[in-house]
């Protein structure tokens, strides 16, 4: 919390984050860093940072959570479920929306080799996001040893993602804690 | 009366929810053993499509979560996914953001979001593999997949350059 900080009603964070929701595409977060960093100033850089991190780090989707601690941030309540709502509410309407003339239209050759070729392009997008993430996990090889534990439990061996993670998870904190400093 | 597979998908999302450390990308081979292997509620095919349908659509990717709904129960079930995915964890966000924010240099709390970090890490790339797997049928949907993989990497051009690319290949029956 600063001195300067600007006042945001929740009508402002409600379009403000529908227009993260609408212009986003493959993922939101650098648009939505634009839009409050330097469209809006709501936040400054390092600020936006501490909230992506800790977005991350909690369950959910992180944009969401973003716009959870953002809204209260400036308007309590009020403004979580304002910024959420606003988020949320179109791109969740035109999905339905897509999914339903989809539907129609999937009988026609073309239409269904171009989502073929779209599924095939996508999955190459999370393996890119996947590797950029692991790139920092390279300075320490315990990491290396649980991120290869974890893609080998959930993609080969298809383990339930919860007793997966109660195993891990405390490990891997564990580990992180010993190995600290 | 609510339908019984309302209730069914209300039920895994609301768990998925508090298991989405790493966020939407990090669930989605939980999803596809659930939808799929467990409750076969839909092919690997059908998860492929609906996945390159959320990732063709403006918004986040956790926009997944509501097509698997629509596809299991109709618009009711998209939302009712949605709000089940998003419920528990906007809840625990909001009730612990604010104390967090004081422990921002606490060594435990150093200490879980390093340790936490290669488990997401380990699960976005299970995402790419279990979504190469179902999409993937020939050998060209395999380039593609390479190439998007490549160029994500090495330049910086938008997403949607590679989807569509893909799409016109895929529309002009190369796939």
């Amino acid at each position: 919390m600063t001195a300067q900080q600007p006042a945001v009603g929740a009508s402002a964070l409600f379009l403000g984050f529908l227009k993260i929701g609408l212009t986003g595409f493959g993922g939101v977060m650098p648009f939505a860093r634009r839009m409050i960093v330097e469209e809006q100033r709501w936040l400054n850089e390092a600020e936006f940072l501490d909230v992506l991190s800790l977005s991350q780090f909690l369950p959910g989707p992180n944009i969401v959570n973003v716009s959870i601690i953002i809204g209260r941030r400036f308007r309590g309540a009020i403004g979580s479920v304002a910024a959420c709502t606003g988020l949320m509410l179109m791109p969740l309407v035109i999905v339905l929306a897509l999914a339903t003339l989809y539907a129609q239209l999937a009988q026609i050759e073309a239409v269904r080799g171009a989502f073929s070729g779209v599924s095939a392009s996508a999955s190459g997008l999370i393996l890119a996001t996947a590797l950029k993430l692991a790139r920092p996990l390279k300075q320490q090889s315990w990491q290396i040893g649980i991120c290869a534990i974890a893609f080998v439990g959930i993609a080969l061996l298809r383990v339930p993602l919860l007793w997966l993670l109660a195993v891990l998870c405390p490990l891997s904190i564990a580990i992180a804690w010993w190995r600290r400093g | 009366m609510i339908h019984p597979v309302l209730v069914e998908l209300a039920a895994q999302f609301l768990l998925l929810s508090m298991l989405s450390i790493g966020g939407a990308n990090a669930i989605i081979p939980e999803i596809h053993r659930r939808a799929v292997e467990v409750e076969h509620w839909m092919t690997d095919a059908d998860f492929a499509q609906l996945f390159a349908l959320s990732q063709a659509a403006p918004g986040p990717n956790v926009l997944i979560v509501s097509l698997i709904g629509w596809k299991v129960a109709g618009i009711a079930g998209g939302v009712v996914a949605m709000l089940a995915m998003s419920g528990p964890s906007s809840i625990l966000t909001y009730a612990v953001a604010h104390a967090w924010e004081r422990f921002r240099d606490a060594p435990w709390r150093i200490a879980t979001q390093r340790g936490l970090a290669p488990v997401t890490v380990g699960l976005i790339l299970a995402s790419g593999y279990v979504l190469t797997r179902a999409a993937d049928q020939s050998w060209i949907a395999y380039a593609i997949t390479g190439a998007t993989l490549v160029l994500g990497l090495a330049t910086s051009l938008h997403p949607l350059w590679f989807l569509g690319a893909a799409a016109i290949l895929g529309a002009a029956g190369f796939v």
